[in-house]
């Protein structure tokens, strides 16, 4: 396959950037996406020029660090997916594909496709956790029966990535998907009830605070969420929020 | 009598624990915080380490390579836990658990580091529920377990194929209360490079800001190496892309002997490699083996059929079909543990049987199982007369409920219907047993270094079971260190905080920005992944499943022959003072070019095959057992910690000896 | 309530457009059945049903609040949108140079910021069109004919002839009939009756007030959709007639789009999400926002090409 690559080239957080052009020869369908831009590195570096740089890791679409917009979706054209669970096959002999890093407010560009996600991380520390030492003298974790549907809800909240696709793909770059799986989380297992409430005032007024945009339920997020994280969440979280604010702690 | 001092606890082996709880000295909470730990690594043993020694009420500064410490590779992880909770009642206990691990080492691990594992294992369960991790539960709300490869017990806990993950952002979670509290303050995109000794205490890291390129100092009382493993010394494996061994390299070269380099676990269920321009595997859980034959065919002809694309798997009949395992184990067949499995297939296809472009494939294959279970639910189904067709549906519907998201994995990376074709596998290096080695306080060599996790050598011997690894990461975190961390720290009580403009600092700072800038400034013609590659392919080739003395001996040669060219010739495009990956990488594969010599070096000395190590000279020359592993417990019941001379092959070996009082060795078989 | 700034919070912002949201959809029930009175219910009777409810609508004092609420509802969910779409802009500073938010997303809902200020400007105009003529400007009353027997003759035939008067009379709210002549100078003499405040009928020698009338919104409506000259209330004709109802009835598709993604959505923000009842009310959504706007549209089309 040859491909014409497009793709936004930023040396650091103070550079304006911009798109170039590169052309790929010799791409296999079998390649991953990230195949191919290590692919297009070698090259690079072969003919003297700085790589791309870009958020990999484990490559098995779990550590949630790639973090692509390519031809205008989070983690490319297939459904459920991190970019490098993305093959090549996926596209077509002489595609052009658009690269580009996630657009938001709250995650700044460090440099090339690389961008600054800690604002998640601050989220968490706000609220992201039950309060259990680790004394080793918790109580029996058979002690209290949680409805297995309860758990496997909590469970699919839980497996979120935080790699910021919902961000990526929602128009207002809301990070309401992010919070509100963590939140559901443990909203849902009765070892989360007890800090439910300071749990999401607090997570809520960081997100805020990140200048992440409000939620419009366009649904965007959940439909490019690597791990299709419901939209429920969202409501499950609106709906703590209200508790919460309307009752006080 | 050796330098090395394990400190192992006196009493009967199931005491030991609790009595050197009681015994160890303590820091009262007002003295813990004018104590600094430094923590390196964020993955679940690091993590959990974090998370524990700051609710103690140390100061915590933990660092991760990445850009969250939620990324860490134990992420990945995806079977399951082990815990000896005894919760499905049938005659689960800690002596068993403790029992099936040194066993599933082949014993070369150390005994009482495994008795203790397996005696807190149960609180790790505990704890993780506590902190709302969602393992699976059945319908009456209760924990749910399941069985795991080598053992005859249900004790494994899961989260789906994401237990790894779960367990992480649990720890993770706990990480984040503390540093919502500022009790730790968390290094994300930093990288340690060195390690600084102060009178012969560990007291400090140089670490690299890896968005700014800056060069920082890091004071503390102590420091935790909690790094990982270094399966990438093979360039391809199931690590994650930055898993690396320089942080643990680096304590290693300050002084911290480095133990059992040469035990490696290979997994045998991976998606094997499409391409050269491959850049990690990817695991197929093992579960998949317990309905999955594996097979190559009889004949090269059709070898070279199916590898044309002339005939397909399913055009070969049964007798064409050469179920190996089958062939060669009866009474365990497709369930051998990993080495075993792993070793098979690599002999299939060094004999030419390999099935894919590249030789190195075998099939996985279903259409019993599908068939079989099909015609159960037939008759379930109240349709005793079903077509075949109709058997194959039912089947498939089956096996979909049990490995629906494995096999779905398996067709986005490959394109293959796994329900109609059988699936292609081959063994990928997966886990490193050895490490830094440490005492039962997990304190390394070095005076107030502790490593952690994958990271140290102590618990899993020459081979791991599976759902172990999230085990002794927790253990070692929760439960093990923060007690012992303070019987070293409490003699730190009025040292006060550790400056940053000593000497050590100053020169450990200078080395550092010497190196780095030595691969900036050499201008060399070829990228780092081209010497990790070439060093990755000798130590698949010669130091992977199988291991002889001559392979062994031409892969340090030619190891040090790269080594030599990639400081002539590395290019690493770019500058010290900005994001710059090729420079991490060129830090990272210098590393691994001198831990991979180090670990053909033990390799070559260690005679015997055992576990992951397996020696072409030391197998069984005849009887039921021909041609498998063959053990030496005479010569070789010990630990080889290795320490830093200057030059990898010319390491001082030290031995740890082992022995065994609770449990009898002995020859496993699965014939 | 620490934390929750029940205003500032974008949870809270939130709400407060779901449930201003919703009102409004209420509001537009409410008013599409009392607009339908002017296509189901014709002539006379229907005349004096729209405008009977009109004044009911106008007059009511439960139903000002309602309408009090209604104002500030749209007031408060035009200002409160308007805020939420700056700071939504300012959460992406740099755009993507290549998008296809079409493969994500169904395209109302990332207009709803431009049908939001369409439907507003409809709403303004509708409002000057109806509502300010209705509070504000002098209004044509509520007349009807009304044929009166006049007197009877008996000829010397004994034959007895009814002689009948065909003249306008105002309708009162409280249902009796005031001659127009009353209030009108005829030649030379002055009118007995006068009118004040619009709508109060007063007699002028005892400075009693007789009566109310109607305020005939019903045949300003007519004149204005419809291009009949010989309108009752001696309306002139709207010219532009055609262009009034095909603007409505793009404001209507307009209000239709909006509604197709902001009903479920409201429900979504307010937290009412589950397995069971959410494809249910998104279904009803659907429906509501198709039938309503609908349903107000053909009002003006009927009128058009019926008056």
């Amino acid at each position: 396959m040859k491909l014409t690559l497009k793709i936004w080239r930023q040396k650091d957080a103070n550079d304006k950037g911009g798109i170039k052009t590169y052309q790929l020869d010799n791409v296999s369908e079998h390649m991953s996406f990230l195949e191919m831009m290590d692919v297009l590195n070698e090259q690079l570096i072969a003919q003297g020029e700085e790589p791309v740089a870009f958020d990999h890791d484990c490559r098995e679409g779990i550590c949630g660090s790639c973090s692509m917009h390519i031809n205008g979706q989070p983690h490319g054209p297939d459904r459920a997916v991190t970019t490098c669970q993305l093959h090549m096959r996926s596209f077509n002999d002489g595609d052009t594909i658009y690269i580009e890093p996630w657009r938001a407010k709250g995650f700044p560009v460090i440099k090339d496709l690389v961008v600054d996600r800690s604002a998640f991380d601050r989220i968490q520390h706000a609220g992201g956790f039950v309060s259990v030492g680790t004394s080793g003298n918790t109580q029996d974790a058979n002690a209290i029966p949680i409805p297995k549907a309860d758990a496997d809800k909590a469970f699919d909240a839980a497996t979120c990535i935080g790699c910021g696709a919902c961000v990526a793909a929602c128009k207002n770059a809301s990070a309401m998907l992010f919070v509100s799986a963590k939140v559901s989380q443990f909203a849902l297992l009765p070892q989360g009830k007890v800090e439910a409430k300071r749990r999401v005032l607090n997570m809520v007024e960081q997100m805020d605070k990140e200048g992440f945009g409000n939620c419009t339920n366009t649904g965007a997020c959940s439909v490019e969420c690597p791990k299709e994280i419901s939209l429920e969440n969202i409501a499950r979280m609106n709906r703590e929020y209200l508790k919460a604010s309307v009752t006080g702690e | 009598m050796s330098v090395l001092d394990a400190k192992i606890p006196e009493g009967p082996i199931k005491d030991k624990w609790t009595n050197h709880k009681n015994k160890i000295n303590l820091v009262n909470p007002a003295n813990k915080r004018l104590i600094d730990v430094i923590v390196v690594g964020t993955g679940l043993a690091g993590g959990s380490a974090s998370a524990s020694l700051a609710e103690m009420g140390y100061n915590v500064k933990a660092f991760c390579f990445q850009d969250s410490p939620r990324r860490a590779h134990s992420i990945a992880a995806q079977g399951g836990i082990n815990a000896a909770k005894n919760y499905q009642n049938d005659g689960d206990s800690v002596y068993r658990l403790f029992y099936d691990t040194v066993k599933g080492g082949d014993y070369r691990s150390r005994e009482a580091n495994v008795y203790r594992l397996a005696e807190v294992s149960a609180n790790i369960i505990d704890q993780c529920v506590a902190q709302g991790v969602p393992f699976a539960r059945e319908y009456g709300g209760l924990l749910d377990n399941r069985s795991f490869g080598g053992v005859l017990v249900s004790r494994t806990f899961y989260a789906k194929g994401q237990t790894g993950q779960q367990l992480l952002l649990g720890a993770y979670s706990a990480m984040n209360r503390q540093i919502g509290k500022g009790k730790i303050k968390m290094y994300n995109r930093h990288e340690m490079l060195e390690l600084v000794k102060v009178d012969g205490k560990a007291r400090g890291i140089i670490a690299r800001n890896l968005v700014t390129g800056e060069i920082e100092r890091h004071s503390a009382h102590a420091v935790v190496i909690a790094s990982g493993g270094y399966g990438n010394v093979f360039f391809l494996s199931t690590n994650a892309m930055g898993s690396n061994v320089t942080a643990a390299w680096r304590v290693h070269k300050k002084g911290a002997f480095f133990a059992n380099p040469c035990y490696t676990q290979i997994h045998p269920t991976c998606i094997p490699r499409s391409g050269d321009y491959q850049s990690k595997l990817t695991l197929m859980s093992e579960s998949l083996r317990n309905d999955g034959r594996i097979w190559v065919p009889k004949n090269m002809e059709d070898v070279e059929a199916i590898r044309k694309g002339t005939k397909k798997p399913t055009d070969l009949s049964e007798d064409e079909r050469d179920y190996y395992l089958e062939r060669r184990y009866p009474a365990f067949g497709n369930l051998v543990p990993r080495d075993v499995a792993s070793r098979a297939a690599k002999e299939r296809c060094d004999a030419g049987f390999g099935v894919n472009e590249t030789g190195e494939a075998v099939y996985l294959d279903f259409d019993a199982a599908i068939m079989r279970y099909g015609r159960e639910k037939a008759t379930v189904e109240g349709e005793p007369n079903a077509s075949d067709e109709r058997v194959r549906e039912l089947g498939e519907g089956v096996i979909e409920a049990k490995y629906g998201n494995l096999f779905q994995m398996y067709q986005k990376i490959t394109d293959d219907n796994p329900y109609k074709t059988p699936m292609m596998i081959y063994p990928a290096v997966h886990y490193t047993m050895g490490g830094v080695w440490v005492d039962y306080n997990l304190m390394t060599t070095i005076p107030g270094c502790y490593a952690a996790g994958e990271a140290n050598f102590s618990d899993h011997g020459a081979n791991r079971l599976g759902a172990s690894a999230l085990m002794q990461g927790l253990a070692d975190g929760y439960f093990v260190l923060p007690y012992t961390i303070g019987d070293y720290l409490a003699d730190d009580i009025r040292t006060g905080a550790i400056p940053t403009d000593s000497p050590e600092f100053v020169e450990a700072e200078n080395a550092v920005k010497e190196r780095l800038e030595g691969f900036i400034n050499n201008k060399g013609s070829k990228s780092v992944d081209h010497f990790h590659r070439r060093l990755g392919k000798v130590m698949w080739d010669k130091v992977g499943m199988s291991r002889n003395e001559q392979g062994l001996k031409e892969a340090i040669a030619e190891i040090q022959q790269i080594r030599e060219e990639f400081y002539k010739d590395v290019f690493v495009p770019g500058g010290m003072y900005e994001l710059n990956p090729e420079l991490e990488k060129a830090a990272r594969v210098a590393d691994f070019l001198e831990l991979g010599e180090l670990f053909a070096h033990d390799a070559l000395h260690r005679t015997e095959s055992c576990g992951g190590h397996f020696r072409e000279e030391s197998a069984e020359e005849d009887g039921p057992q021909k041609g498998e592993a063959k053990r030496d417990d005479k010569n070789f019941a010990y630990v080889a910690a290795w320490e830093w001379t200057g030059d990898p092959s010319n390491a001082k070996l030290h031995k740890e000896e082992l022995t065994f009082n609770d449990i009898e060795l002995k020859q496993r078989s699965y014939k | 309530m620490s934390k929750s700034a029940i205003l500032k919070s974008s949870i809270a912002k939130k709400w407060w457009m779901a449930l201003t949201g919703l009102f409004l959809c209420l509001f537009l029930v409410g008013h599409l059945l009392g607009n339908l009175q002017l296509i189901f219910i014709t002539g006379e009777e229907g005349k004096q049903a729209f405008n009977e409810y009109a004044y009911f609508m106008t007059h009511n004092p439960f139903i000002k609040i309602l309408s009090y609420l209604t104002y500030f509802s749209i007031l408060f969910h035009a200002i409160d949108g308007f805020l939420l779409t700056i700071q939504n802009k300012k959460a992406r500073p740099v755009n993507y140079a290549y998008n296809k938010p079409e493969r994500n997303t169904q395209l109302p809902s990332r207009y709803m910021a431009i049908l939001g200020t369409a439907i507003l400007v409809f709403i303004i105009m509708h409002m000057a069109n109806f509502w300010a003529k209705m509070h504000f400007e002098e209004m044509p009353l509520h007349k009807v004919e009304r044929t009166t027997e006049q007197e009877q003759v008996i000829d010397a035939q004994g034959t007895t002839t009814m002689y009948y008067d065909t003249s306008s009379y105002y309708l009162t709210t409280k249902g009796d009939y005031l001659s127009v002549k009353a209030f009108e100078d005829q030649e030379g003499r002055k009118a007995s009756g006068e009118i004040r405040n619009e709508t109060e009928f007063y007699d002028t020698r005892s400075e009693l007030k007789v009566g109310e009338g109607y305020k005939d919104l019903h045949s300003l409506t007519l004149a204005f959709f419809g291009h009949d000259k010989e309108n009752e209330a001696d309306l002139p004709a709207n010219e532009f007639a055609w262009l009034a109802v095909i603007l409505y009835v793009l404001a209507m598709a307009v209000l239709g789009f909006h509604l197709w993604h902001g009903f479920a959505s409201a429900f979504q923000t307010l937290g009412l999400n589950n397995e069971k009842y959410t494809p249910l009310l998104s279904g009803f959504g659907k429906a509501f926002s198709v039938l309503i706007p609908l349903g107000f549209a053909v009002i003006p089309v009927i009128i058009f090409l019926t008056k």
